[in-house]
């Protein structure tokens, strides 16, 4: 089990694809759900949202960002190669259900996630548009499969060096200007998701986000993923990981994401030197 | 002639339980009582009077015939003792190390009444360790295979007991556990020092080989449904999954860096290694000047291994007395002895952050006890103008926990109390929901291991009859 059958490095091999075999988890996993990954015994509990499932062929996809040590020890494993630990489907179903025209916006590897939600609004029978975005033409990830989802799609670089010059929040507003929007999606960095977020609250437009919090079990016993929604604390794990943007507290979701970044380097630097030695 | 014999008896004293010393242990994370010697356990063993009505008997949820295995110590064949213990208990080394034996079979220890009980506990401890280093691997007896099968959901004290009975009464047992390690809290929850995992996993593995099936990464709820285990061809299933929902304060800047629930923290602790950081890639919170708010024995393990995570200064912080700390008194007595202090009669109402939003301090308020409360306990009651500032740069939120809902909202036809507790029938574990049964701290609310697995045990007995008989 969690075999490796399928790897692809992307955007300059800052992101990798895996396509894992996980049978039971292929067989009940809805978009917008998670598992969550350790790679060998001494490794750390990683949350990531699916970007895929094949339940014929019993396989789930997972895109990641390679940022610290523990997506680094993902990065290295290669075909034929098992994660010692996938557990899953984690979390809530995006609740998909046909509305009209509706926007998802996605933002570096959040379009990995965001992916099989426009596949799934389409398939319902929404028009779907599509806003992509990186901060330049090679970071830029799943355009094709994008293209297949949704009615229309829309990609912006920072740098300019691919289609839009700007930001995917650029694009955004004007869509809202002309269209009858329903609801947006919106998944990506903190960063994004809070423009975003601010921009459709202006227009009064129903947003749905995804939050990549922390966990360590994801089943709610411990805790550690808790974000503020309206006030009120939540549990990314179970209670999300999608809310409604409009509510949720990005300052303090940016804060707990980076608890660890200090040990994260500590881990960083001793796997780096270790390598070498090796 | 009685007297007499109690009289001569009563001269061994009770033999002491060797112990790291805690100026050392403080800042170590391997366990703190070192175990019994062979002669040690033999000259505790001959203190026991061999009681006709063994009182002892009725203070242990699993009812071990304990004078019994007494006997085989004293006589030093610790094989005989080790396979009494079996015919009652699969994991005695947990047991012996966690029990509060206190209130339990050395509770009611007739030697108790003018002197010192006999140190039940240690002895289970010391048989099981002996047999785990010196055994042949000898297994129970096991009964025929009846060709039924039994899912047990959650591998914690309760599952691991209803596992061990069925799997000898011939059933076909697999255990669904959704971590990536079987024990439940026995690995989360208590830490190394308490109970070293390497004996968990000792014990699971002695279920293991007796033919019990271990599926680890299943969250059944997610991964696999109730129904959907039965119509996978179990017979019937078990529901042990504990109480796992962490209760807070609900009190502002409770989300802040540095604040963790003690699931979490001691998860992080246990279960990761964060102790090992970086060896181990979990990272935590390593305070300096640590808050552990909440008093019982989850409180003490939390305190407990933040000093041993290097704080300079650890404090529990109670809103009530000394008198009403519900954590054990030897587990109180550790962490004074390793320089856990007490703040009294204090109430949280507010963290205080930095720039970077980590927890700086904690507003407090001095309480005074009132009148008693439903729980039968004096009611803090806050003192008018004592607010004061209490540093911190680490909290540790051990104040109890309730029922995990995962399990039980996706699982049609199981009645819950307005806790959201299963409930089931106090004498077979039963649930309102057929083939399906329930014990530990998803019916009772945050118990001891003890108690979970004398639940366990009711269950397995009814379970058995269902199989056997069909009710």
């Amino acid at each position: 089990m969690f075999e490796i059958l399928k790897r692809q490095e992307m955007a300059g091999g800052t992101v990798v694809l895996n396509e894992i075999s996980a049978p039971a988890i292929a067989r009940k996993a809805k978009p917008g759900q998670f598992v969550i990954l350790k790679a060998n015994e001494t490794g750390e509990r990683i949350p990531l949202t699916m970007a895929d499932t094949d339940p014929k062929k019993g396989t789930i996809t997972i895109i990641y960002q390679v940022v610290g040590k523990s997506t680094t020890l993902f990065k290295s494993l290669q075909v034929g190669e098992r994660f010692q630990d996938v557990i899953g489907p984690l979390g809530q179903a995006t609740h998909l259900e046909k509305l009209g025209t509706v926007v998802c916006v996605g933002g570096g590897t959040g379009v990995a996630v965001l992916h099989p939600i426009t596949r799934g609004l389409k398939e319902i029978g929404n028009r779907v548009i599509a806003i992509i975005g990186a901060r330049t033409k090679d970071l830029l990830i799943l355009e094709d499969k994008m293209k297949a989802a949704s009615n229309e799609l829309h990609v912006c670089t920072d740098d300019g060096s691919y289609g839009h010059h700007g930001f995917v929040t650029d694009v955004l507003k004007e869509i809202l200007e002309k269209e009858d929007v329903k609801m947006v999606v919106g998944i990506g960095p903190v960063p994004m998701m809070k423009f975003v977020c601010k921009v459709t609250e202006q227009y009064k437009v129903k947003t749905l986000v995804s939050l990549n919090a922390i966990m360590v079990d994801g089943t709610g016993m411990c805790g550690c993923c808790r974000v503020t929604i309206g006030g009120e604390t939540r549990f990314a794990c179970v209670d999300g990981p999608e809310f409604d943007g409009h509510k949720v507290d990005f300052d303090e979701l940016s804060q707990r994401l980076n608890a660890y970044k200090e040990d994260e380097a500590v881990a960083m630097q001793q796997y780096a030197c270790k390598c070498q030695a090796g | 002639m009685m007297a007499e014999t109690t009289e001569k008896k009563e001269k061994v004293p009770r033999q002491p339980m060797p112990e790291q010393s805690a100026e050392v242990r403080r800042r170590n994370f391997e366990e703190v009582p070192r175990g019994y010697t062979a002669e040690m356990a033999m000259k505790e063993a001959e203190r026991c009077l061999q009681c006709k009505n063994p009182a002892c008997m009725n203070g242990c949820p699993v009812s071990i015939e304990i004078p019994a295995f007494i006997k085989h110590v004293k006589e030093g064949d610790f094989t005989k003792a080790v396979r009494k213990i079996w015919e009652r208990n699969a994991l005695p080394a947990v047991c012996g190390r966690v029990c509060p034996q206190e209130i339990q079979c050395e509770g009611l220890c007739i030697l108790g009444k003018k002197g010192e009980p006999v140190a039940i506990g240690n002895l289970e401890r010391f048989v099981a360790d002996w047999e785990r280093a010196n055994g042949k691997g000898d297994l129970p007896p096991k009964a025929e295979p009846t060709g039924k099968r039994v899912a047990v959901v959650g591998s914690g004290p309760s599952g691991l007991t209803v596992a061990g009975d069925l799997i000898l009464k011939g059933h076909d047992v697999t255990i669904f556990e959704a971590f990536h390690k079987p024990g439940g809290v026995l690995v989360y929850g208590i830490p190394e020092f308490r109970l070293p995992k390497e004996i968990v996993y000792s014990e699971v593995n002695f279920l293991e080989r007796l033919g019990a099936k271990l599926q680890c990464n299943s969250v059944v709820g997610r991964t696999v449904s109730v129904d959907e285990l039965f119509e996978e061809g179990f017979d019937a299933v078990y529901i042990g999954v504990g109480a796992g929902l962490p209760s807070f304060l609900n009190i502002p800047g409770e989300n802040l860096i540095g604040i963790y629930s003690a699931n979490e923290y001691l998860t992080r602790a246990n279960l990761m290694k964060a102790y090992l950081f970086p060896e181990y890639d979990t990272p935590i919170v390593r305070g300096k000047d640590v808050a552990v708010l909440g008093a019982g024995n989850v409180a003490m393990d939390s305190a407990r291994t933040a000093m041993r995570l290097g704080a300079d200064r650890v404090r529990i912080v109670y809103r009530r007395s000394r008198d009403e700390m519900p954590a054990r008194k030897a587990e109180i007595h550790h962490a004074e002895e390793e320089g856990i202090e007490f703040h009294l009669l204090t109430a949280p109402t507010r963290f205080i952050g930095d720039e970077n939003g980590r927890v700086k301090a904690m507003e407090c308020l001095k309480m005074e006890l009132g009148e008693p409360d439903a729980s039968g306990r004096r009611r803090p009651v806050p003192v008018e103008g004592s607010k004061f500032t209490l540093d911190c740069d680490l909290a540790v939120i051990s104040v109890g926990a309730g029922a995990n809902p995962l399990l039980t909202r996706s699982t049609e036809g199981l009645q819950l109390t307005k806790w959201g507790y299963i409930i089931a029938d106090p004498e077979t574990g039963k649930t309102t929901k057929k083939g399906v049964w329930a014990g530990g701290d998803i019916v009772t609310g945050q118990a001891t291991v003890i108690l979970a697995m004398g639940a366990g045990r009711m269950a397995s007995d009814s379970i058995h009859k269902y199989l056997t008989w069909g009710w």
